[in-house]
């Protein structure tokens, strides 16, 4: 029971980080991304490929993933940004799409549907299972804690009011002189290098991948995440994530309780209630569980005494 | 007499639509600390025109100069590093953003809005933010916006989504402004304050404006010149009392509008 629920929270924490990246692409910016799963699958594959082929370490895995997740980024939103908003949706997908067939087809390189086995994992020997999944946890934490604070530090910067002002309408920070392509390309890159990292993780975590782990119901997890815990908010996508993965993964207790369910029917009933408890979120609370905070002004006494009593005289005359 | 050096030089601009000229040939100028004062009957071409000297639109043909900079092929981002701003027809406030973060928005060269500053410098970010923030603060209190700084841009009546934009424009810094409209549905003590206000910036601060308005009395009160359009093409172009004679603006403009 107690790793069982280590498994959970280290999936969930992926899950996170995941949910993170495209609170940053699509929460604050905007940008449609269904193709979480392309840049997810690539970052896993990279990394393996790394790591088992040419025989390097996770580190080296990771950071390959991670250039490899920036490239794929930087193509995908570069070729269809300067098009219409919505080109970015169909082509993330046809992305994802792709990246899906590569896996199952170029088998010479990716052992295709059979699976990748991974032996490289970034655990200490001398730590046993449990010790091992324990490490493991915090290895996503941490990656977690990291995509958190940066994500976070940028939401509450300029830049961050930049982008989410590029959400809000793009003609307004582009005539007051804001290169919108060059932030839509930014914010779509670093997503995508995150999803990349998550991806890396998963792989040497699991240590046998398919590309089946990489396809559209991951990506529904993910956007149901951010949605149910609130776009714009970083930590409403962590709660999101949590959220989802423990009632999806917890929908597995009822299996006993129904047995005339098979096991392809009880994994649709594991989305069915997902989806119901989307259905209520977006129905009571439509901005999510936690909705995007409002970035109050400091206040004035910080201000200098000059600006105040101009304030002050205008004030007096307003209205 | 020293002319007053070129802040828009705009020759034969053209925008079509489906094959019709919306603008048609427009040679534009403006010079430095004028008011220039644009009208025309609705579907003039006044907006569209407005659209291609901010470059929110490609124009098919003509050239462009902006403080005596090509800028027939910049982007529009460039436009305000050229020093040129604009507020739209209908008002575009960024709903979610609150009223001074929709003004900080337009501050240029605030460090805090380069990743790396962003992320690596916080300090420095904080420091900058602070400068603009006081600046924004400024601007929202030339247009008596002060006293709403904490609300969504969501929460202001329509005139005050116009003076929004207005604190934008001065925010940016910019020298030229062109404004579309902006005491359109705005009540009538509001178009007293923005009139005496673009009256004050021209004249202290020496910002060149070029300003879109059916109000012939706000016309009237601000513009030095008056440019007329009508069916894309500029008819007539001169002092107000001037374009006010002209039999051809009185035809297609003025005689219609009564
Ligand atoms: N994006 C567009 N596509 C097609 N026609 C347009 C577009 N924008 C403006 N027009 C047309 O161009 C003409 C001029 O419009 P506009 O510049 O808005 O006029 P004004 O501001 O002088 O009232 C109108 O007939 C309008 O219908
Ligand atoms: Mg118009």
């Amino acid at each position: 029971m107690e790793s069982y629920l280590i498994a959970i929270l280290t999936i969930a924490g992926i899950y996170a980080v995941l949910a993170l990246a495209l609170n940053l692409q699509f929460g604050m910016t905007g940008l449609i991304n269904f193709g979480v799963v392309g840049f997810y699958g690539l970052g896993a594959y990279t990394s393996a490929l790394v790591t088992e082929l040419l025989g390097l370490p996770f580190a080296a895995g990771l950071a390959a993933a991670i250039a490899v997740g920036a490239v794929a980024g930087a193509a995908a939103s570069g070729l269809s940004l300067r098009l219409s908003g919505d080109f970015l949706a169909i082509v993330t997908l046809g992305f994802a799409e792709t990246v899906r067939l590569v896996l199952n087809n170029e088998d010479w390189l990716t052992r295709g549907p059979r699976g990748f086995i991974i032996s490289t994992r970034p655990v200490p020997d001398t730590l046993g299972r449990d010790g091992a999944s324990l490490f493991y946890l915090g290895l996503v934490l941490v990656l977690a804690l990291v995509a958190f604070l940066v994500l976070e530090r940028l939401r509450r910067s300029p830049y961050g009011r930049t982008l989410r002002a590029i959400r809000e309408d793009d003609l307004v920070p582009a005539t007051l002189g804001k290169n919108v392509f060059a932030y839509r390309l930014q914010a779509f890159v670093i997503g995508s290098v995150l999803m990349a990292a998550a991806g890396s993780i998963y792989a040497h975590y699991v240590q046998t991948i398919t590309p089946d782990n990489f396809t559209t119901p991951i990506a529904i997890l993910i956007w149901m995440s951010l949605v149910v815990g609130g776009a714009g908010n970083n930590v409403g996508a962590v709660v999101g994530a949590l959220a989802v993965t423990a009632i999806y993964e917890g929908s597995r207790f009822l299996m006993p309780f129904i047995p005339w369910l098979n096991a392809e029917q009880m994994s649709a009933l594991r989305f069915i209630i997902i989806g119901i408890a989307l259905i209520a979120v977006i129905r009571f609370r439509p901005e999510g569980l936690l909705p995007e905070p409002v970035n109050l002004p400091p206040s004035r006494t910080a201000q200098s005494s000059t600006s105040q009593q101009q304030y002050q005289v205008t004030g007096g005359t307003a209205s | 007499m020293t002319a007053l050096p070129l802040r828009i030089e705009a020759s034969g601009l053209t925008k079509r639509f489906g094959g019709i000229a919306v603008v048609d040939a427009v040679s534009f100028q403006a010079h430095a600390g004028e008011i220039v004062g644009l009208i025309g009957p609705n579907g003039a071409g006044k907006t569209t025109l407005f659209n291609l000297l901010s470059r929110v639109l490609r124009s098919d043909a003509g050239t462009l100069l902006i403080n005596g900079i090509d800028a027939t092929r910049r982007a529009p981002h460039e436009l305000a590093t050229l020093g040129l701003v604009r507020t739209f027809q209908l008002a575009r406030e960024l709903d979610r953003l609150t009223v001074l973060e929709n003004v900080l928005l337009a501050a240029r060269d605030n460090r805090g809005e380069r990743l790396f500053d962003a992320l690596c410098r916080p300090a420095a970010t904080r420091k900058s933010e602070h400068a603009m923030i006081q600046q924004a603060r400024e601007a929202l209190s030339i247009v008596s916006l002060a006293p709403h700084e904490a609300k969504p841009a969501a929460a202001l009546s329509g005139g005050q989504k116009k003076l929004l934009e207005l604190a934008r424009c001065l925010m940016s810094g910019a020298d030229i402004i062109l404004l579309d409209e902006i005491a359109a549905g705005v009540a009538p003590h509001l178009v007293e304050e923005i009139v005496d206000l673009v009256a004050r910036l021209n004249r202290e601060h020496g910002k060149t404006f070029v300003v879109i308005e059916h109000n012939v009395g706000v016309i009237s009160r601000l513009c030095s010149r008056v440019v007329v359009m009508a069916q894309g093409s500029v008819i007539a172009e001169g002092s107000f009392e001037t374009i006010s004679r002209d039999a051809n603006v009185i035809a297609s403009y003025l005689g219609q509008a009564a």
